[in-house]
């Protein structure tokens, strides 16, 4: 494949190919999620943060 | 001299570059005025900001110019490293251990990584120990980073390597010390930014010059099917993966790569001190899902273009490549080093051509013009003639020649050495690649994406080694909280000259590669079972932590002390592995052993101690 007779080098030649689409796909998918957690974290960590101070 | 050799342009634009990187430190500086205020101001990095300068440290010359000529002398079997460095240092580094480091490091009030296991596990002794092994192993990594850039530089202006290290050196350290630590993620982002285009640049350029993808790697496969010098330890071309098997020596080569280059870095990113605190910059852990998009393909363009580039590099110096100048001299016969370890040298008779393409009368490319064979004291004949091809002359009619090296990369990665010997080295190979294939103006992008990867990785070593002495030995030992910046500075100094003094004594033997392995398989033996069951296993206990940690540590010690040869030679305690009559074992990597028994015993003795109290634990995983 693409020139390449190795099967275990086409194989991790389409394998990183693969699993940088799979970070793309994830960071897609997961782009606004937990937005609300985030801010309830913030809001939570910031007063845990005053307390300390 | 140096700037008749380097030459206006190059000068201007790295000072532009230089002026650039240090405005986003001193502008990331003025809003940071604290420790503590870095890590505020830290969580709100943006994702972008954020992945590239994870990305921008991880990667270093160490990838590009070491692994790239790893490539060049093994092939594409490398590839499975850019596998697990995007599936392992990115995905699983993002997705399961970024937001569990981020909680921790926040409930705790962690800054550092030995404070994150130290507070994690209620342990001093953690602490110290932690900062201590970064401390003393960061610039042995760090030397593999200097050396990378060197070689560069050396090759693209034709300076000698100790005048390369000098200059690299002194920008590095007035970069650390300037103020590239606090505002170092956005000049991160910059780098990061430089290095993307630069590779990206350099794998289309590299394809349209070898015919497009398919015609290039048909190219390579047919070219690997000569005979090779690595044939004996099981090279089968350089778009295969070496022979796979256990008990003879010809099976060397698969472990070298599996062992050694995929494993060894492939899985030691995952607990690596400089990257690990990255994860306490975000936010949230939306910033961390976000911040894997970017990761995943800017470290697909960083190793993967460098490890195919590498590799192509073979077809480019055999088929290609066209020297047009005037020989200048020859030799005739001379030893050309291919392996020096501390007393051991084995040298390939050659006979070299020395070319000037100048005019100024001085060779400025010299190349094997052939092998010679040599019959060993058991009366076996090893035919260097045929190994090694004959490079083609055509003679002009101005007097000039028309030179085909036919030379694979390991073989066309010649140079001299500071004993005025010759030697084959693998850090040369992209930077000649580089010098000869691309156009000019891409030499000076190049420069600038080495410079970036550098110093994007430099400052964040300097950085924890710093902090290891500052605050996790220092603060710990003496009590004087808050009181470390004297020392963290001393600290960084002292590694910055431990990291020259090796560059300058270590070159030749892929020991760019094996310099960086070494530094990841050890965090990954001695950290990684502390690390994850800290992150995820309530029942992992302070005792179990300590046993794990020194037990990783003393295995890859031991290993690298006597049995891995080629590191074991170096050292010198031995004159060569105590397993050598055993074939394959001299070259696994300590990793293989180490972390399996070091996760294993962090189990058992977990079990068979009192668990953590309750109140610690509510704490550490609120």
């Amino acid at each position: 494949m693409f020139g390449i007779e190795d099967k275990y080098v086409s194989m991790v030649y389409l394998l990183c190919v693969a699993s940088s689409l799979l970070c793309v796909v994830y960071g897609l998918i997961n782009w606004n999620r937990g937005e609300e957690a985030a801010r309830e974290e913030d809001i939570r960590w910031a007063k845990e943060e005053k307390e300390v101070e | 001299m140096l700037a008749q050799a380097v030459g206006v342009a190059e000068i201007l634009v790295v000072l532009l570059y230089l002026f650039l990187v240090v405005f986003l430190g001193w502008l990331g500086w003025r809003r940071t005025k604290s420790a503590a205020d870095y890590l505020i101001a830290g969580r709100e990095i943006h994702p972008f900001v954020m992945a590239m300068s994870y990305g921008a440290t991880f990667i270093s010359t160490s990838a590009i110019v070491g692994f790239g000529g790893v490539a060049g002398m093994f092939g594409m079997s490398l590839l499975w490293l850019t596998f697990l460095n995007i599936f392992v240092g990115i995905f699983i580094a993002f997705v399961f251990l970024g937001g569990p480091t981020r909680r921790m490091g926040h409930t705790l009030q962690a800054h550092t990584f030995p404070e994150l296991l130290g507070r994690r596990y209620q342990s001093k002794f953690l602490q110290v120990f932690a900062g201590l092994l970064i401390f003393l192993f960061i610039p042995l990594y760090a030397a593999a980073v200097l050396i990378g850039g060197c070689e560069f530089i050396a090759t693209k202006f034709g300076i000698d390597y100790n005048v390369a290290l000098l200059v690299f050196s002194v920008i590095i350290a007035a970069y650390v010390v300037m103020g590239g630590l606090k505002g170092v993620m956005y000049s991160d982002a910059l780098q990061g930014s430089i290095m993307f285009v630069g590779m990206l640049i350099l794998l289309l350029w590299t394809y349209g010059k070898l015919g497009g993808v398919s015609e290039a790697h048909a190219g390579l496969t047919e070219m690997g099917k000569m005979p090779s010098l690595f044939g004996s330890i099981g090279f089968k071309g350089w778009t295969a993966m070496p022979e796979f098997g256990w008990g003879d020596a010809k099976y060397d080569l698969w472990w070298i790569v599996v062992s050694t280059i995929t494993l060894g870095v492939g899985i030691g990113v995952l607990a690596q001190p400089q990257l690990g605190v990255r994860f306490m910059t975000v936010k949230s852990k939306r910033e961390l899902n976000r911040a894997v998009l970017v990761g995943g393909i800017f470290i697909l363009v960083m190793t993967g273009v460098a490890f195919t580039v590498g590799s192509l590099s073979n077809l480019y110096f055999y088929e290609h490549e066209v020297i047009t100048g005037k020989v200048v001299g020859t030799t005739d016969k001379v030893g050309v080093i291919a392996k020096k370890e501390r007393g051991l040298v084995k040298k390939v008779p050659c006979a070299l051509l020395h070319i000037d393409t100048t005019g100024d009368g001085e060779a400025d490319i010299n190349i094997v013009k052939a092998g010679h064979d040599v019959t060993t004291p058991d009366g076996k004949t090893i035919p260097f003639s045929k190994l090694m091809p004959a490079a083609e002359v055509k003679e002009l009619a101005d007097g000039t020649a028309e030179i085909r090296p036919r030379a694979n990369a390991y073989l066309r990665a010649l140079v001299k050495t500071g004993d005025g010997e010759w030697m084959f080295n693998t850090g040369s190979i992209i930077p000649t690649f580089v010098t000869r294939a691309m156009p000019g103006w891409f030499g000076l992008l190049f420069l600038v994406t080495l410079l970036s990867a550098a110093m994007s990785t430099l400052s964040s070593q300097f950085h924890a080694v710093g902090t290891s002495i500052g605050r996790d030995v220092y603060e710990q030992v003496t009590g004087k909280h808050g009181k470390s910046i004297g020392v963290t500075r001393v600290g960084i100094i002292v590694g910055i000259v431990i990291a020259v003094l090796i560059s300058n004594y270590a070159r030749g033997g892929y020991i760019i590669a094996r310099a960086t392995a070494i530094f990841f398989g050890l965090c990954a033996s001695a950290f990684l079972p502390a690390f994850i069951g800290g992150l995820f296993w309530k029942r992992m206990t302070r005792p179990a932590a300590i046993a794990s940690m020194v037990t990783g540590f003393g295995i890859t010690a031991f290993w690298l002390l006597f049995v891995k040869a080629k590191e074991a030679v170096a050292i010198g305690l031995v004159k060569g592995s105590i397993l050598a009559e055993h074939p394959n074992w001299p070259v696994v990597d300590p990793i293989v052993v180490a972390l399996p028994i070091s996760a294993l015993v962090a189990i058992a003795v977990a079990l068979a101690t009192k668990p953590p109290a309750q109140d610690h634990l509510d704490r550490c995983f609120k």
